[in-house]
């Protein structure tokens, strides 16, 4: 008992570490370039060797080539909303603030990737199953996980008092985590039209290798993409969480200057 | 049959969703800056004057 109550607080020291926004806008600033640039030559470099370099499959064709958007959009719809759980846990369990921040910068992202990967999944089905959409396993999980996405962010909106809708919000997180398992097994535990996973993690990748370096090249860019505009936008929530409270804290001098009653209006200042 | 269309739509979506969150990010970032440092000047000149 003693043990996990210990390893739970080691664990909350070490993510409140960077807690103090100051030392989280110093990291950001070191690590942005670190993952702009790499993510857009990498991204680049992906996309102009699958669309013009990598081989044509020969069942699909050149259809095959929707896979180097496709499925790095896929991942990052995955690994997206894993981080908006972990996120939630860390609201939750330690009442991390950068992680409400964080939970809130990450839902539209992996809102919009998630809706990159179900039509780009779409634009791949027409040709190649005849249809746009069908009610398969794969599909279905995907799409409940963009609404997971949707509903996470009208709910940490949803409230005037901020705490109030990262706490939902963070129920909502950790619970549709629920969907990722589905979504990696759906091709396993059901006959789905969607093909099985080409990529695991113990086994040897079932297509060729001029196709899986493109691909892999692609996927490592969007990834730190994905982290690039994650870390942009957080960083620039902390800020405007400093503005906020800054121009909160002049109002109240000025108030308290002419006898007036302090303004109490700290909404997101938790931060700053 | 061509699929180029499906191709050309599905690289176009993704670039354009890329183009769009990146620079909507950068930009917000910078005008959190810009605003930030405005607020923070007045107060570090204040802070400098009552020393």
């Amino acid at each position: 008992m003693n043990a996990t109550h210990s390893l739970v607080a080691r664990t909350g020291t070490f993510f409140h570490r960077y807690a103090n926004p100051g030392r989280f806008l110093r990291l950001g600033a070191r690590l942005q370039p670190w993952l702009t640039w790499p993510a857009v030559a990498l991204s680049v470099t992906g996309i102009v060797w699958g669309l013009f370099f990598s081989p044509a499959d020969w069942q699909q064709g050149d259809s095959v080539r929707i896979m180097y958007v496709h499925v790095p959009a896929a991942w990052l719809a995955s690994s997206g909303y894993a981080g908006l759980a972990v996120c939630s846990l860390l609201s939750l369990v330690w009442r991390h603030p950068l992680a409400d921040l964080a939970a809130v910068e990450i839902g539209p992202v992996g809102a919009a990737i998630t809706a990159v990967c179900l039509a780009t999944g779409s634009l791949w089905g027409k040709p190649m199953w005849g249809t746009w959409w069908v009610w398969d396993a794969r599909l279905t999980s995907v799409l409940v996980l963009f609404f997971l996405y949707l509903g996470h962010i009208a709910l940490i909106r949803a409230f005037d008092e901020p705490q109030r809708g990262y706490r939902a919000a963070a129920i909502l997180g950790l619970a549709g985590a629920v969907d990722l398992p589905i979504i990696k097994f759906s091709v396993q535990w059901w006959n789905t039209l969607h093909q099985p996973d080409s990529i695991t993690l113990t086994g040897a990748p079932t297509m060729s290798t001029a196709m899986l370096w493109p691909l892999l090249v692609c996927t490592l860019g969007f990834t730190l993409g994905f982290a690039a505009i994650v870390v942009a936008r957080l960083r620039a929530a902390v800020m405007e969480s400093r503005i906020r409270a800054a121009l909160s804290a002049r109002r109240g001098r000025g108030h308290a200057a002419t006898g007036g009653a302090q303004d109490s209006d700290v909404r997101g200042g938790a931060v700053a | 049959m061509t699929h180029l269309p499906y191709i050309a739509t599905a690289y176009g979506m993704t670039i354009g969703l890329a183009v769009l969150l990146g620079t909507t990010a950068a930009l917000r970032l910078r005008r959190a800056r810009a605003r930030l440092a405005a607020i923070d000047r007045p107060a570090r000149a204040g802070r400098r004057e009552d020393q």
